[in-house]
């Protein structure tokens, strides 16, 4: 208790220097806590439009369905069968068609994927209903970024060309009624989208889809033979992966502040254990035993990794408070990602992460103002009290 | 060990390695002290005088001999015993002071009150009597770099004096004062010898604080040269 009061207000007596050295470690805790916030908002944001506008509760994948091999997808469709006919008549579900295809925007072949989706369909956050209100002959849906790169805009007409199940191709041009907004690669790039029975009917599949997407919130049924079920987990798996690559920027700000503080507080024992050898040969004259000593040194050195929490509490909870409220916009140029994250990120803080960076800084803080005190052990008293280092 | 016998050396030798050589800072001291002694240690420059002091204060141990303070042998103390031991019996008083800069004059001299662990109830009323012994009350709250060179010893002697200690070791206090000052704390110790009985073993050049001495011993180059009983020819003694 003793050592405790005096650590305290020796710590506090240096003034500027123990501050700037809380302040270096706040650093470190903000700025990780920030980082991860923002990978941890980016991922449930992503996660979110993925489920809204693309997975829903989940999906019924027929079963040669892969969604990384467009060769599979010649083999990858069915008739629906009879309960997710249900499922899908009862609003509860959207039946999907995916058929390989081809475009030639400025005379150059593109492969794209058709895809056949209910216009009617309400439960993906998806402008479908473009498909249904338009009278065009062949109406088509286009995301923002493939129709940035293939040069087309709202009532362009398209030729597409695609592979009949018997092998022979055929075409037919399209209108495009509407370009969405959207950052989603999955729904956007090298696609366009078609309404169900129109693909079913130019692929001479009627009646067959590729992929069934339950509502959020729906009760999955058990899968038909044939066909394959994919919970939200199994869907998000990749996305999350992508984000946890992301998430490398945390671990760098930590370490790099960190060790910055480290250094710091290190110097700041050792100067200090030099500066007052009188005092600590006076405070062993007075009856404190060397291991007081020793822990009134390493007090003192731990007490700026409090500090720093205080000092982070203190300009980092309103910073990163407000950066919640207010958003973090996305840099551009970074949209690329891969995932959805729309215009702004809401960073989501974690404070199992917080807790636990703040319990890393205060041991390791602990553990560096506890080497320099090494040399009080080997500090005479006597010496000490004459200035002198022995 | 008598009642009355505060300190015993036989034989006490200190020698400190002096690169490939070494220095005999003591050779062979015998020197007794009684309780209420108001005594000096005198001598040349490098004589031993510090040395001796740090031993009896268990700051230092022998290289070989034997040094009895208040019946401890301090050759045998585990460094906790010594720290305990200073804490309990032993004032230092220290030619540089040597206050605790970020506490003030009052949380100073509780300093070793707390490290005793004395209820605080307790405590208040033993500050204040020692900052009264020494003249301070009034600047209780202020801290040592407010205070003059005099002002600082005076609550040094408060801080070394507040738990009553049998046994006050005063190196060189009068070093870095002025001769006011100096007479000042002279008569402030020799008033808390008569009043407290405390015993005060000093080591010193200055002849001011030789006046006050009661028994005055010379070192010359670690050993005993005089042992002689003085008769204080300034203060305020009866
Ligand atoms: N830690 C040490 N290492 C080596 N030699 C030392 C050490 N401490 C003291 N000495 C030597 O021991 C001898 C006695 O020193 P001491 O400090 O006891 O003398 P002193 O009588 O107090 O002198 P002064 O009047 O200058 O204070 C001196 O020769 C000194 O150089
Ligand atoms: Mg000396």
């Amino acid at each position: 208790m003793i050592t405790l009061r005096l650590a305290l207000r020796n710590i506090l007596g240096t003034g500027i220097r123990a501050w700037l050295n809380a302040f270096i470690i706040s650093l470190a805790l903000v700025a990780s806590t920030w980082n991860q916030g923002v990978v941890a908002g980016m991922d449930e944001q992503a996660a979110q439009a993925a489920q809204a506008l693309e997975y829903g509760g989940g999906q019924y994948w027929q079963e040669n369905y892969d969604p990384y091999d467009p060769l599979t997808l010649e083999e990858a469709h069915a008739p629906l069968p009879g309960e997710l006919q249900r499922l899908v008549d009862e609003g509860k579900a959207a039946a999907m068609l995916v058929v390989q295809g081809s475009i030639y925007p400025q005379g150059r072949m593109r492969s794209i994927l058709l895809k056949g989706i209910d216009p009617r369909q309400r439960l993906l956050d998806f402008p479908t209903s473009a498909l249904a209100e338009s009278g065009a002959a062949l109406p088509a849906l286009i995301g923002s970024r493939f129709a940035k790169a293939v040069g087309l805009r709202t009532g362009d007409s398209v030729t597409l060309r695609w592979r009949e199940p018997g092998g022979a191709f055929n075409a037919q041009d399209a209108t495009i009624v509407h370009v969405m907004q959207t950052t989603l690669a999955s729904i956007d790039s090298n696609q366009v989208w078609l309404p169900l029975e129109r693909l079913q009917e130019m692929a001479r599949l009627p009646g067959e889809a590729t992929l069934v997407t339950l509502a959020p919130g729906t009760p999955s049924p058990e899968a038909p033979p044939g066909w394959t079920f994919r919970d939200i987990d199994y869907l998000l798996r990749d996305l999350r992966e992508l984000v946890k690559t992301k998430s490398v920027g945390r671990v760098v700000f930590l370490v790099i502040f960190l060790s910055l503080g480290m250094l710091a507080i290190f110097d700041t024992q050792v100067l200090s254990i030099f500066r007052r050898r009188r005092e600590i040969g006076t405070l062993v004259a007075l009856g404190f035993t060397r291991g007081q000593v020793i822990r009134l040194f390493t007090l003192e050195g731990a007490l700026h990794g409090i500090l720093a929490v205080i000092l982070g509490a203190l300009w980092g909870l309103p910073l990163l408070w407000l950066q919640a409220r207010l958003g973090f916009a996305v840099p551009a140029g970074t949209e690329g990602m891969g995932i959805s994250i729309g215009e702004k990120i809401y960073p989501a803080y974690g404070a199992g992460y917080v807790l636990g960076i703040v319990l890393l800084s205060l041991a390791v803080t602990t553990l560096v103002s506890l080497l320099p005190t090494r040399r009080i052990a080997r500090l005479k008293p006597t010496d000490a009290l004459r200035g002198r280092t022995s | 060990m008598s009642d009355d016998n505060l300190i015993r050396t036989e034989k006490l030798v200190k020698v400190y390695p002096m690169g490939a050589s070494k220095v005999t800072a003591l050779n062979r001291v015998n020197l007794s002290f009684r309780r209420g002694e108001f005594a000096g240690l005198v001598g040349p420059s490098g004589s031993g005088k510090t040395t001796f002091l740090n031993i009896v204060g268990s700051l230092d141990t022998p290289t070989s001999g034997s040094a009895g303070v208040l019946g401890r042998k301090i050759e045998t103390l585990s460094h906790r015993e010594a720290a305990a031991l200073r804490n309990r019996s032993i004032g230092f008083i220290f030619q540089t002071f040597n206050l605790l800069p970020v506490y003030t004059a009052y949380e100073n001299v509780e300093f070793p009150l707390l490290l005793l662990k004395v209820p605080s109830a307790q405590r208040r009323q033993m500050i204040m009597d020692a900052l009264d012994w020494v003249g301070l009350s009034d600047r209780a709250d202020s801290r040592p770099s407010q205070l003059s060179g005099g002002e600082s010893q005076r609550v040094a002697i408060a801080r070394a004096m507040v738990k009553k200690p049998p046994l006050l070791l005063a190196d060189e206090p009068t070093a870095n004062l002025d001769a006011e000052n100096s007479h000042h704390i002279l008569r402030t110790m020799e008033k808390l010898n008569r009043e407290l009985g405390t015993s005060f073993l000093f080591a010193t050049h200055d002849e001011k604080v030789i006046g006050y001495l009661r028994r005055k011993i010379t070192l010359v180059d670690g050993r005993v040269d005089h042992d002689e009983p003085l008769q204080p020819s300034t203060g305020t003694g009866a």
